[in-house]
């Protein structure tokens, strides 16, 4: 019974793997993929190019700066949310579901409307910014550095913290309520209940949706390709991977910065595996 | 602390004056300026986080009725004047590119049909693959959970190079049918590790129950077993809808040369960039791109997050 799903899962995932590992042996074209075989005519040259080409390392250290700060200010964020939502309330029902939107929400149009809001001409934040607050001019938010990668990482927060907040919402729904009674009995004030009772129950799931929210961001391609397109400083690897494999047709290439990229992300989680997280992951 | 000690040290020196003096006020100050504080500050962050989420999608609706000149007058108005007020974005974005449109319609139908299909398949292999994981005992068994959720963290943009020369290579990209297989293929280990958790959690015994009976394996599955677990496949299948639906980089990478055969998403995405279409226009389009999930999500909210945090207790 289970069969068929290995096998397309195994057909569709496994071996597409297997082949990018292939392929970026292999100095192939887009255009000439019809006729070129398969397999056969390793090079090294792929590799060659993506570690000596200067665009690579500084993608590399785009994509490690978003991921590390999309991640803090993601769980950052759904932290807060939780504790803030943690008492009951008339509507928290409604609040509770309400944060839950951006994630769920379909990706082109949560950053076409951002960028709309963005927009130096008539978007809504630079029109607040100049008659309110301000501003001499309008900023370019998207378009120039360092705020396009900022403005990116914001939005990471915007769309993922929803993730962090609701595991956070049902860890913190467990939590006994004796600990805190006792804590306050003798003293102690909100925040030293947060400090010494509640963050280190918190730990372990925190930790699990560091590792979780740095894999998926470290991975994204659609909030940044559909934000900035790579431009202004936020080129990431997987964009990277998109410009070779579509707009240069060098496959190639494109497979061997893709296989360079999971290789980091393993080597990363392996070792926050090994020291950080020992107890508290798996 | 040294707040903490102090009062301590001085309770049982002068234990009346502790009743009605300073000394009360100063022992638990701290503990009652954090309770305001906080108490404050909780309200301002929900409220401040209701306008930061939802603010986006205010804003989209609120572009999406209001007419282009006028917006560009008046960008910071908060809500459309009566005699802005329209909805001919929303004809303009459904109407076909024959008629003066940009065709929305025809892509809402190759979503709906994109998306349908995955979660029928996604369904069928999961179910029985979650079952079989669930239920069976057979060589590898273990090995197989672990496959699925390595899958499940790998990143689409390594999958895509080799997919997108595959599928170019036996001419079937641009066919609905293998981004349905694509994603089928994304979506069946999170529905197969979502499902396989539930099924665990329906008695063996009532199955061997029926078994007495003499009912086979399928009948099992079909009368007892499912009817029990429709809550998670329900929430599976709005899972993978939404993922279906919501889905960008492969819709990208296999149907963009076609126009006919865009989804929301892509038509969207590809519109975006173009000046000769208003902005409110293409609102109006991220509108109709958006609301079927919201609805959905409100509609079924307690399900989903119930599915997805029931699936995280256990990793």
């Amino acid at each position: 019974m289970i069969s068929p799903t290995v096998v397309i899962v195994v057909v569709l995932v496994v071996l597409p793997i297997l082949w990018t590992v292939v392929l970026a042996f292999q100095d192939l074209r887009l255009i000439r993929l019809r006729t070129a075989g398969l397999l056969g005519d390793y090079t090294l040259d792929n590799f060659v190019q993506v570690f000596s080409s200067s665009g690579f390392w500084s993608a590399l250290v785009t994509t490690l700066v978003y991921s590390v700060c999309g991640t803090a200010a993601a769980i950052g964020l759904g932290l807060v949310a939780a504790l803030a939502l943690r008492g009951g309330f008339r509507g928290r029902t409604f609040v509770r579901a309400s944060l839950l939107l951006p994630y769920v929400a379909p990706i082109v149009a949560a950053t076409f409307v951002w960028g709309v809001m963005l927009n130096p001409q008539f978007g809504i934040v630079n029109e607040v910014g100049t008659r309110l607050l301000g501003w001499d001019e309008p900023i370019a938010f998207l378009s120039q550095r360092p705020t396009a990668l900022i403005t990116v990482i914001v939005f990471e927060m915007w769309r993922s913290f929803p993730f962090a907040f609701l595991f956070l919402t049902a860890r913190l729904q467990a939590a006994p309520a004796t600990l805190e009674e006792a804590a306050k009995v003798d003293g102690a004030t909100p925040t030293q209940v947060f400090r010494h009772i509640l963050l280190p129950q918190l730990m372990p799931t925190i930790a699990v949706l560091a590792l979780l929210r740095f894999i998926w961001t470290f991975n994204n391609f659609d909030d940044i390709f559909l934000l900035t397109g790579g431009g202004a400083g936020t080129q990431v690897i997987s964009v990277r991977v998109f410009d070779y494999l579509v707009s240069r047709g060098d496959i190639g290439a494109a497979s061997a910065q893709a296989l360079v990229l999971s290789t980091v992300l393993l080597v990363l989680v392996t070792v926050y595996y090994r020291f950080a997280a020992k107890d508290e992951v798996a | 602390m040294a707040d903490v000690v102090t009062a301590a040290a001085d309770a049982p020196a002068a234990p009346t004056a502790q009743r009605r003096g300073p000394t009360a006020g100063r022992r638990w100050s701290r503990y009652r300026v954090e309770v305001r504080v906080l108490g404050v500050l909780r309200w301002v962050v929900i409220v401040g986080l209701m306008l930061f989420t939802l603010f986006p999608f205010y804003y989209m609706v609120l572009l999406s009725v209001r007419d282009l000149s006028a917006l560009l007058q008046d960008p910071a108005r908060l809500w459309p004047a009566l005699s802005e007020f329209t909805v001919s974005t929303y004809r303009e974005v459904l109407t076909s590119t024959g008629s003066g449109g940009q065709g929305f319609l025809r892509f809402i139908a190759n979503s709906g049909l994109i998306a349908l299909g995955t979660v029928a398949v996604t369904l069928a292999f999961a179910i029985s693959g979650a079952y079989a994981i669930a239920r069976l005992r057979f060589p590898g068994r273990r090995n197989i959970s672990v496959l699925f959720l390595a899958v499940y963290l790998f990143p689409s943009i390594l999958l895509a190079v080799p997919l997108f020369v595959f599928f170019t290579r036996i001419g079937l990209r641009g066919s609905l049918a293998a981004l349905v297989l694509v994603y089928v293929s994304q979506t069946v280990a999170v529905a197969i590790y979502m499902l396989r958790n539930y099924f665990q959690t329906v008695p063996a015994s009532i199955e061997e129950a029926a078994a007495v009976d003499g009912a086979g394996r399928f009948t099992i599955l079909r009368r007892i077993t499912l009817p029990l677990a429709m809550p998670a496949i329900l929430s599976n299948a709005l899972f993978v809808f939404m993922i279906a639906w919501n889905e960008f980089l492969f819709a990208l990478l296999f149907l963009v040369e076609d126009r006919s055969r865009w989804t929301v998403s892509l038509g969207l995405s590809q519109l975006a960039g173009s000046i000769e279409i208003p902005t409110t226009v293409l609102m109006a389009g991220s509108v109709i791109l958006t609301l079927p999930i919201v609805v959905l999500f409100f509609a079924t909210e307690r399900l989903l997050t119930g599915g997805l945090t029931a699936g995280a207790e256990k990793g």
